[in-house]
């Protein structure tokens, strides 16, 4: 019930939602938002039967011949992530149903987005590792067509493109990982896969693609760069998919993986590095950006970054704040970035350094921006804060490691408060600056997302029952295992950890103070780099275009000469190798036996060969090739294979008449002129093949033939297939499929043929410069986005 | 080669050649012959017409374009396979069907189908190479 609320219910509705906005118009954006509350309510319903390991599973069968079912299992961990998707997502479709207002396309887009809610809820449900992948994928692909829905510009296409690239990429690692899961565990559901899978000797392997997955699905460094440019899509977009869920199926993954293959020095140790990584790109990165929807995508990178880090840190502790942190920054970036969006549509620019005294005209933006900035900077008593205080009592301890670990957090958070300042603050206070609209507030139903989200953020503060009985502790307890108990911590102005967050807020106010000079110096610095990750993806996905194409020009060079060269010369190679190298070669010259008419036929074959190879004109080389199949099918005739003989005289007098064809309707000269060199090659090339093929044949006739198939098709052609042509039975019944096949290949060389008929005829009628072949069109979108 | 003989003939010689192939389609399943075989009789029925009569008197008496009769016969050949489909058995079994018409046995199966199929698909696709490389001008 709750699954299919969630589910099946979204995937239905995007269907009708085209439908939906022709009837309703902004109306649609409604039901979009009805039908996320549903989803909601269906899970805050069974919320409270969830404690620690109790969790409720539903199965329906799939592919039952293969044992494999469509799994779901709702459990701590996913109800969190699944409340925050479908809460978030009511909130996104009721202010997509204005921010799109008028749009051409808005009924296609509530569509797409309503398919990623779906896809995204059955990430987080599914137990079996086939249904998570399946799910997975349909994120990559809802997102791809999300961030490229505004088509028509190439920015928007290149960075759908590359986050297909780099997810899909993902998504095959995580196949393969279910598929070693499953070999190794011997089913595809990952609520029976019975404890730590550390001691198998495919443990590294299985290590390497989920976090292959994770990472690239969560934007880790190297694979970060797609996100920024996903910001190409509309902001509901940005603050729904590539804030708040979609980039988080690479952390749920992780968490959700973290039983089974965490605690080991390799998990660990590989998770911290990244993550420390992408949180200090993520968090340099974010000074240089002046766009309010980039500034926050590059924290968003940060924050993706430090919840790796805090999964692989992986103490009760660590795994608590970055719970905590989830829910927070679920809620805040989401806000946030509607408040982005806000600022663009009241002001008509989302310029950081342009903008400013947005406080007067744009109140009620400013209340929500200021409540997800003070989230972001984790201000006590939010819970923001309490996620800060828990990662750095996880690592207050007299170790190296750690003291590194917590000097990247500080450093991190110091900057994402920084940033929280610039978007809260910097738009809205000093003095009013001219902006391309006459600033003005946005309506309610775009206001109703970021101040319901920030007031969310808010009052969960004072409702620890939900904060921390709902949403957090029953994930951690998925996570670590029925026993863990973490400590929650309360306000204590005298710990180590309160004093690192004053540690943090002062690097924030301090990075804030030399904001705009850090900034031109980082964009100095990069300007002189001249290479970027996202520069560095362009080398290689058109180096591997560039590259497919030479290969194919160099295979497919478009010279018939050569073409039939290879063929021949592979064809006695093919004949003549096995017999050389297995020891089959004919030992003698085969016994002849022919009477005199059948001597006769031999005859006529022989000259029509000598004429075929005299003739001074084609058409006469033609009829004589003609003249010496004509013999062959005689042969055949004589030696008992009806069928084959009559097909051969058919096929060999279509073969003349077409070949006839061929030589008057496409101008060939008359007579074929070819260098003495190229004359001696053919002729080498075809007395090489012709001689390998004779070879062949002498070593059949010197072994004895296996009768037991010409057997078994004349006992059982009458009785079983009702026939007593063998040939004709073989063909349409013993083996029809290949019949079948034969003639789809048959009927598609004959449309192959009349395309080249066709062009030959173009080529002949056009100018004659369009006898060299068209440049072929290479498009190269622009690189910078 | 267009010789007035030849003009007078020709279209008689089609007829009694397709007459003929659709005679050695039908046989083929205990004596030789069968769909490949007929197929190509017919399409050299029909390169001899073209030839004697031009492409465009052709394709005016065979109503639908040539390959259209190619894609006909594996579309034909392929629904005799999932006949098969309501009988629950393999895809491509042969099914057979006695029928009696005035007491004559005819047997209707469905790889009498199937052959007819074949029939089509060689027929179609040589006699459109056969034609468009009769086509003087450039349509077809």
């Amino acid at each position: 019930m709750t699954v299919a609320a969630c589910i099946v219910l979204p995937f239905v509705t995007a269907a009708l939602l085209p439908l939906l906005h022709r009837l309703l118009g902004d109306y649609a954006g409604w039901i979009a938002a009805l039908v996320a509350a549903t989803g909601f309510v269906a899970l805050l319903a069974v919320a409270p039967g969830i404690h620690g390991s109790e969790s409720m599973a539903v199965a329906m069968p799939w592919v039952p011949s293969w044992g494999i079912e469509l799994s779901f299992l709702i459990d701590g961990l996913s109800l969190t992530f699944a409340l925050a998707i479908s809460g978030i997502g009511a909130l996104i479709f009721l202010y997509a149903s204005r921010y799109l207002h008028g749009h051409h396309h808005q009924g296609r887009f509530l569509a797409f987005l309503m398919a990623f809610m779906g896809a995204m809820q059955g990430v987080v449900l599914a137990d079996s590792l086939l249904a998570l992948y399946l799910f997975w994928e349909l994120t990559s692909v809802t997102s791809f067509l999300l961030i490229g829905f505004d088509h028509t510009r190439p920015a928007a296409r290149r960075a759908a493109v590359q986050a297909l690239v780099v997810t899909g990429l993902g998504g095959l690692a995580l196949l393969a990982a279910g598929v070693v899961m499953h070999q190794l565990g011997g089913q595809w559901e990952l609520s029976g896969v019975a404890g730590p899978l550390a001691d198998s000797a495919l443990y590294p392997l299985l290590v390497g693609l989920v976090l292959l997955a994770a990472f690239t699905k969560s934007a880790q460094v190297p694979f970060h760069f797609w996100l920024p440019n996903a910001m190409e899509a509309p902001t509901p977009v940005s603050a729904y998919l590539h804030s708040a869920t979609m980039v988080q199926a690479g952390v749920y993954l992780v968490l959700r993986m973290t039983p089974h293959l965490g605690g080991e020095p390799l998990w660990n140790t590989t998770l911290m590095l990244f993550g420390g990584a992408t949180l200090l790109w993520g968090a340099v990165a974010a000074i240089k950006q002046t766009d309010l929807k980039q500034l926050l995508a590059q924290t968003t990178l940060a924050s993706l970054g430090l919840l790796m880090l805090l999964a692989g840190i992986g103490t009760e502790l660590a795994i608590t704040g970055a719970m905590l942190y989830f829910v927070a920054h679920a809620l805040y970036k989401a806000g946030l970035f509607l408040v982005a969006g806000a600022i663009d549509h009241g002001a008509g620019t989302r310029d950081v350094t342009v903008l400013g005294g947005l406080r007067d005209p744009m109140t009620l933006t400013f209340i929500a921006a200021l409540l997800g900035g003070a989230a972001m900077l984790g201000l006590p008593p939010l819970a923001g804060f309490f996620a800060k205080e828990e990662m750095y009592a996880a690592l207050v301890s007299a170790s190296w490691g750690d003291a590194l670990a917590l000097a990247v957090l500080v450093a991190g958070n110091g900057v994402l408060g920084a940033v929280a300042l610039v978007v809260a603050l910097k738009p809205f206070l000093g003095q009013l600056q001219p902006t391309p609209i006459a600033p003005h507030e946005a309506p309610p139903t775009m206001l109703a997302g970021p101040l319901l989200l920030g007031l969310t953020g808010a009052a969960l503060a004072f409702a620890p029952d939900v904060l921390l009985g709902i949403l957090v502790a029953p994930a951690t307890a998925v996570i670590l295992g029925e026993a863990a108990h973490a400590p929650y911590l309360s306000l204590n102005f005298l710990s180590p950890a309160f004093l690192l967050s004053l540690l943090t807020w002062a690097v924030a106010a301090l990075v804030w103070h030399r904001f705009d000079a850090l900034r031109v110096r980082l964009v100095e610095f990069d300007r002189r780099l001249g290479w970027s990750f996202d520069k560095g993806f362009d080398a290689l996905y058109f180096g591997l275009v560039n590259l497919a194409d030479q290969v194919t020009r160099l295979l497919h060079h478009g010279r018939l000469e050569f073409y039939l060269l290879v063929a021949f010369v592979g064809l006695g190679l093919a004949a003549l190798v096995p017999l050389l190298v297995m020891g089959g070669m004919p030992g003698r010259w085969p016994e002849v036996d022919l009477t005199f008419y059948e001597w006769g036929v031999v005859l006529i074959a022989l000259i029509g060969l000598l004429t075929v190879v005299a003739a001074r004109t084609r058409l006469f080389a033609i009829l004589a090739l003609g003249v010496q199949g004509v013999a062959v099918a005689t042969l055949f005739l004589l030696f008992g294979a009806p069928d084959l003989s009559f097909t051969q005289f058919m096929v060999e007098i279509l073969s003349v008449v077409i070949l006839a064809l061929v030589m008057t309707r496409l101008n060939l000269e008359p007579t074929d002129k070819r260098p003495l060199e190229d004359w001696a090659r053919d002729g080498a090339v075809a007395l090489f093949a012709g001689s390998a093929v004779t070879m062949l044949l002498f070593a059949v006739l010197e072994g004895s033939l296996d009768p037991r198939l010409s057997d078994f098709f004349n006992a059982y052609s009458a009785p079983v297939a009702h026939g007593h042509n063998v040939v004709n039975v073989i063909l349409v019944d013993f083996r029809g499929l290949d019949t079948l096949g034969e003639i789809s290949v048959v009927m598609t060389a004959g449309i192959a043929v009349l395309a080249l008929i066709r062009g030959a005829r173009r080529l002949r009628s056009a100018p004659p410069a369009a006898d060299k072949p068209a440049p072929r069109r290479r498009t190269r979108k622009g690189a910078s986005a | 080669m267009n010789t007035l003989i030849f003009r007078t003939v020709a279209p008689l010689l089609t007829v009694v050649m397709l007459v003929f192939s659709v005679f050695v389609l039908l046989r083929g399943h205990n004596e030789p012959g069968g769909g490949f075989i007929g197929g190509l009789i017919a399409a050299a029925a029909i390169a001899i017409y073209g030839i004697a009569s031009g492409p465009m008197a052709v394709r005016r008496a065979m109503r639908a374009p040539p390959l259209s009769f190619a894609g006909a016969g594996v579309l034909l050949a392929a629904l005799a396979g999932l006949l098969s489909l309501p009988f629950d058995v393999p895809f491509l079994t042969g099914l057979w069907a006695n029928i009696d018409i005035d007491d004559t046995k005819v047997a209707i199966s469905t790889p009498m189908v199937f052959d007819i199929g074949v029939y089509f698909v060689v027929f179609g696709t040589i006699s459109a190479i056969a034609l468009g490389l009769e086509d003087e001008e450039g349509e077809d």
